[in-house]
């Protein structure tokens, strides 16, 4: 009895590590393979990709999407302007976040309730899309790419998130004990907090840098120049737009017949191009990462 | 300073004492306040053109006030129930078919074998998270092509191409679940996270008792991490009419604009390309405080399931 009892356990538990590993590779293989086949078509021709040919393997492997991608003026200007916009917004991000975040941890900061109501208060209720965009406009920020990263710079939720991190992680005596010892809130926290702080320094870089990146709703508002526009604006028009194809100066008919042919090349380049940075990024970072969810699902 | 401590101090005097030793720390605090002010506090006062006929060249003041003349145009209107039926049908689909699945992802990661294939997949399924709007939108519109890779398998298989992106009824399909494809990996880390922190005396004791794998993850993994779950799914149902923008927008096109259109792009559209600021700002304003009148409620009743409130 007790014999057939064990074997029916591990019986159980041997199809459930079955089940278990199909799944898991299941979603792996659905996750994985958009992305996969993404790569293996921005190589591959044109043509192979239209018939069907191009499935597990890249067929006719030629590079003329990337030659196309990296000759386009747009996509050279997107990336630079993208490029300085996120460090900008992650600099700025990271210094002033902190700062706030340090100072609303201090419970010896009186106002501190206020004033952490006064910030809470921006996460639920705002003024909305047209005020805001007037606001910008009366301060002569219109077209202004400092628009798009400081309003790229500041996020509430992040200041709570620094918030919980310095509340938890470094104790009130230390700051009692350096005070004693004569040392001010600005060398405090420049000297002890910030090197006892990276993952959080980290996390928040991480954080305002991937949404630089990634979003173009406030460049789509408050820009009109396309010599400002981030990559996601030129994507946009490549990807989604109308013509979907890249040059719109060509004016040769063998070209435009080209261009139409490999228009589907340069897009699935177009997606590796855009996507590299932040992926080629994401692994050193996903240790902070991952802690970063963590400290933000607590907050409050 | 004796008699201080005797004499109860007024909060601008404790206030002023505060600034005097930690001055410091209100300079932390000064840019991103300042950045509030401006940016968020400014256009709350803003907000009044929604109960006038705002003209840019009034000014705010300078324009005819109209009650709650927008309010009741748009309430009138009859695009309205549209917009509140895309914007909230949109939303709730969105929110309980992604629930299970990071929950589902985090239970079969705890239960893995191979440490190998626990780190891989877990890295991958990650990975969407990094990928921007532009390119997710991008990337749909490539594979659900009529010569797209989703109807070239399906030709494989002897299916019929199916046309996707012109088929109105299938923008809330799309929508919902590439969602799921790219944020089911980030969503599952707090479970995971709930699930290392069950205690394996709980376990240990199960198998004892001769209890298997599957029933180890379902009388105790999942009563474990329900209370997170239900927690996030409470507060995620204060989002329901702020459906984001981005995406949506990015995915509309004439053919699926009845049931794509929702509220923020219907804003936007309204307020910035037709110019017909008060209105816009009516619509945000009506939207704002319904958003927030459900937070509140929301709020109030995971205050009473779990005694923690969330504000």
């Amino acid at each position: 009895m007790q014999n057939s009892a064990v074997i029916k356990k591990t019986h159980f538990d041997t199809v459930f590590d079955i089940v278990t590993t199909v799944l898991l590779v299941l979603a792996l293989l659905i996750v994985l393979y958009p992305m996969y086949f993404v790569i293996i078509a921005s190589v591959s021709d044109a043509t192979s990709i239209a018939s069907g040919k191009v499935i597990l393997l890249p067929r006719n492997i030629s590079f003329v999407g990337y030659q196309r991608i990296f000759q386009d003026a747009r996509i050279w200007s997107g990336y630079k302007n993208s490029f300085i916009y996120t460090i900008s917004s992650a600099l700025i991000g990271v210094t002033l976040t902190s700062m706030a975040g340090y100072a609303f941890s201090r419970d010896d900061l009186y106002g501190r309730r206020v004033l952490l109501t006064i910030y809470l208060f921006t996460m639920y209720f705002g003024g909305g899309l047209v005020p805001t965009f007037l606001v910008v406009k009366s301060i002569g920020l219109m077209g202004s790419p400092l628009a798009v990263i400081l309003m790229g710079s500041v996020s509430v939720y992040n200041i709570i998130i620094a918030r919980s991190f310095f509340t938890s992680n470094i104790p009130k005596e230390l700051y009692e004990a350096a005070s004693i010892d004569g040392c001010g809130n600005g060398r405090f926290f420049i000297q002890i907090v910030v090197p006892l702080s990276k993952a959080i320094l980290a996390v928040l870089a991480l954080y305002y840098a991937v949404g630089q990146w990634n979003g173009y709703f406030n460049a789509l508002i408050y820009l009109n120049k396309e010599a400002y526009f981030p990559l996601q604006l030129v994507l946009r028009e490549i990807l989604i737009g109308a013509t979907g194809t890249i040059s719109a100066d060509i004016t040769d008919v063998d070209a435009i017949q080209e261009m139409q042919r490999i228009a589907a090349t340069i897009k699935y380049g177009v997606i590796v191009v855009a996507s590299v940075p932040m992926l080629a990024l994401y692994p050193f970072v996903q240790k902070y990462f991952v802690k970063g969810v963590m400290i933000g699902s607590v907050k409050g | 300073m004796s008699e201080s401590g005797l004499r109860k101090r007024s909060p601008w005097n404790q206030f002023k004492r505060s600034v005097r030793r930690n001055w410091v720390l209100y300079l932390f605090i000064l840019p991103t306040f300042v950045y509030l002010v401006i940016f968020h506090y400014w256009p709350l006062y803003g907000v009044q053109i929604a109960f006038r006929n705002f003209k840019p060249a009034k000014g705010i003041w300078g324009s005819d006030w109209v009650g709650l003349k927008h309010f009741r145009k748009f309430l009138g209107s009859y695009y309205v129930k549209d917009l509140f039926r895309n914007t909230i049908v949109l939303s709730v689909y969105q929110l309980l078919a992604s629930f299970p699945f990071p929950i589902l992802l985090a239970i079969l990661l705890n239960y893995c074998v191979s440490n190998k294939l626990r780190k891989v997949t877990q890295m991958v399924t990650y990975a969407p998270y990094f990928i921007s709007t532009v390119v997710l939108v991008g990337m749909l519109m490539v594979f659900l092509a009529n010569d797209g890779i989703f109807n070239q398998i399906l030709g494989k298989l002897g299916l019929g191409p199916i046309a996707f992106l012109s088929d109105a009824g299938k923008f809330r399909h799309i929508y919902v679940w590439s969602h799921i494809w790219q944020r089911t990996g980030y969503n599952a880390v707090i479970y995971i996270a709930a699930l290392a922190g069950v205690d394996p005396s709980l376990h240990e004791a199960a198998i004892v008792d001769g209890a298997n794998k599957a029933q180890r993850a379902w009388h105790i993994d999942i009563p474990s991490i329900l209370p997170t779950a239900i927690i996030l799914l409470i507060m995620s149902t204060g989002n329901i009419l702020s459906v984001g923008f981005e995406k949506v927008y990015l995915m509309q096109n004439d053919l699926n604009q009845n049931v794509s259109e929702i509220i923020s792009t219907y804003v936007y559209k309204v307020g910035l390309l037709n110019a017909q600021y008060s209105l816009s700002t009516a619509i945000g304003l009506f939207n704002n405080i319904i958003n927030v009148a459900i937070l509140l409620t929301v709020n109030k009743i995971a205050d009473k399931l779990s005694g923690t409130s969330l504000l």
